[in-house]
């Protein structure tokens, strides 16, 4: 078993450090507007949650408070965006893009404006709110939109870096954060590109069964553990981040595809129409491969705790295993 | 502002007219499309352009232009007749509209047209944008004197998301802001008070903070002055509601909803059959006979 050098070489300890990866987001939208003055921020009534407020504070003049108006919010943004401003709008991704779906598509992608939306509070992993606030679809509708660039980030680094990328990054972007501490999967020097995926554990070559699986947002860290207790456990088993969900690193999912038996997709999110279903619609052309989807399984959340609710659904690292050892026979 | 002569008001209802043709010609050739709503809101698009926008037909990505939203889309024959008139595109590209291949898409697409300041067609969303337009501006320009015109239809007043630009552009108070809505009754399932009352209409703006004026949409004085007066505004948006006559300018299809969507040659029979539908629009608006003028000064 081979560990990348861009981890954190603390993440397989019990005290590996866990932070919102949204902290990273409002770090890096922070450091975006140092470097670029067009950069404004606009957010619903949840400028604290979405971190926002770092921003906010840094440059009070370049942020608008429009209240709960999601829908007005991505298109005020378009016509800001016409006038030469890069907006970055945010809130809770349930609301942005969930009810302002619309208006994304066109207000802002056939358009071709140039806005970045920041969905919070994404995947089941909220927890105690509730389905209501648990966005699980997200991904799947703003993947379908033409132009759109999808990212999930895997951690508070990867936030950051996504997030600057995306403001130098001509042409709309959605990045879906999270709300609860996740483990810091990454380092500060741990490069991101748009668009392009990362291996960062490859399998023990000493095994004969061997399993590819590919992860996005901070459930990869479920997807490391689990391909680390699977290469112990006798099954080679590599884990590569897909930060860019849209557009996807074709070539490297199919090396990927090429080096292993079967791929196993793992997300906060239904399994019809994000990373999976990328995966497979791609795969399904040009190399036919057995692909086990691990999602949420066309249902809605509920109330619980993080480590509960991924359980229940059958992603965290333990099931990751489970279902992995079963799809191989 | 600039006081229009008894000349000059001629001059841009005879252009007024002069568009309306070539939006019947449009919609005719086009076989599908809005009628209604271009025809009332001729007149202003009229004085719009061809008095009131800083703009240039043939630079029409200038910096310093005025902006100009169309939110109800649909509208769009309007929009790109007098576009052409104005010299933005050869008048003959109009017959083009809704075609395979045309710039003049069913419902404008702003990367097609240049001159065209943003996509629209599901309704509710162009204040938003106009008022983006208009704080990105005032941002970048604090004493600015570029103007965001918004045209909206007093039917998409039904959508949610005018609200909140309604709250957004009271709270911001974008001075640089003129918002026109075409009160013409009307939307496609019948007359608005009808299908979702909105009276009394001034007075909701006005309880949102923003200077209201009421006007009768075909008078182009009348319009000329209420733009005029939104422009030396300095403390409030502006949203100035025209009272228009839905298919204005032919009289025989004047008044009735259902011309809100089918062009000529499709639409209600009871007046004229459609066969005639064409023909006799543009015989009404050669001779006048649909009383395009309007006479206040006369």
């Amino acid at each position: 078993m081979e560990i990348s050098q861009h981890l954190n070489p603390n993440l397989f300890s019990q005290t590996v450090d866990a932070v919102p990866n949204r902290n990273g987001f409002g770090d890096g939208l922070k450091e975006a507007g140092e470097q670029d003055a067009r950069i404004v921020a606009l957010c619903a009534d949840l400028t604290a949650s979405t971190k926002v407020d770092v921003f906010a504070k840094a440059f009070p003049e370049r942020y608008f408070q429009v209240g709960i108006g999601e829908q007005s919010m991505a298109s005020v943004a378009s016509g800001m965006a016409a006038m030469g401003k890069i907006p970055f709008i945010a809130s809770y991704a349930m609301f942005s893009p969930g009810r302002s779906w619309e208006q994304v598509r066109t207000t802002i992608a056939y358009n071709g404006s140039n806005v970045k939306i920041i969905g919070a509070h994404s995947g089941i992993s909220v927890g105690p709110d509730g389905a209501t606030h648990q966005a699980i679809e997200d991904m799947g509708i703003m993947r379908i939109i033409p132009r759109m660039t999808v990212i999930a980030p895997c951690d508070v680094h990867e936030a950051k870096r996504a997030t600057i990328a995306a403001a130098k990054h001509v042409g709309p972007v959605y990045i879906r954060i999270a709300r609860e501490n996740t483990p810091v999967i990454t380092t500060p020097g741990t490069p991101f590109e748009i668009g392009k995926a990362e291996v960062y554990l490859k399998r023990d070559k000493q095994h004969v069964k061997k399993v590819g699986i590919i992860g996005t947002g901070t459930i990869l860290y479920h997807a490391l553990v689990a391909g680390k207790k699977l290469n112990e456990g006798g099954i080679g088993a590599s884990v590569m981040n897909i930060g860019t969900v849209k557009p996807l690193d074709t070539e490297a999912v199919r090396a990927f595809a090429d080096e292993h038996d079967v791929i196993v997709t793992v997300e906060e999110h239904q399994i019809m129409g994000g990373l999976g279903s990328a995966i497979a619609e791609f795969l399904s052309g040009v190399r036919p491969t057995r692909i086990l989807r691990l999602g949420i399984n066309d249902q809605f959340g509920q109330s619980g705790t993080m480590e509960e609710l991924l359980s229940h659904y059958g992603i965290d690292n333990e099931s990751i295993v489970e279902k992995t050892r079963e799809f191989l026979g | 502002m600039q006081y229009l002569t008894d000349e000059e008001v001629l001059k841009l209802e005879e252009k007024a007219n002069e568009i309306r043709q070539s939006v019947i010609e449009m919609l005719v050739e086009a076989g599908s499309g809005h009628t209604a709503g271009p025809l009332d809101m001729a007149d202003i698009f009229t004085l719009l352009y061809f008095e009131v926008l800083k703009h240039n037909p043939k630079d029409p990505f200038w910096a310093d232009r005025d902006r100009l939203v169309l939110s109800n889309g649909h509208i769009c024959p309007i929009l790109y007749a007098t576009m052409a008139h104005a010299g933005y595109f050869p008048v003959e590209e109009l017959l083009t509209l809704r075609k395979f291949g045309s710039r003049l898409q069913g419902h404008p697409h702003k990367e097609m047209l240049p001159g065209v300041e943003t996509s629209s067609g599901p309704l509710g969303s162009g204040l938003s944008q106009a008022i983006g337009m208009a704080l990105a501006e005032r941002m970048s320009n604090p004493y600015t004197s570029k103007y965001v015109y918004c045209l909206l239809g007093d039917g998409e007043l039904n959508c949610g998301q005018i609200w909140e630009a309604l709250m957004l552009g009271g709270k911001e108070r974008l001075h640089n802001l003129i918002a026109i809505v075409d009160r013409n009754g009307i939307q496609i399932d019948g007359y608005t008070e009808d299908v979702m009352p909105l009276e009394p209409l001034k007075e909701k703006f006005e309880s949102f903070n923003w200077d209201v004026q009421e006007v009768d949409g075909h008078n182009m004085r009348a319009v000329n002055d209420a733009i005029g007066k939104a422009q030396a505004v300095y403390s409030q948006p502006s949203i100035i509601i025209a009272h228009t006559i839905p298919s204005k300018g032919v009289d025989v299809f004047e008044r009735d909803f259902r011309w809100h969507g089918n062009p000529p040659g499709l639409g209600p029979e009871d007046r004229v059959k459609r066969s005639d539908q064409a023909k006799v629009a543009l015989e009404k608006l050669r001779t006048l006979a649909g009383h395009v003028r309007n006479t206040d000064f006369e």
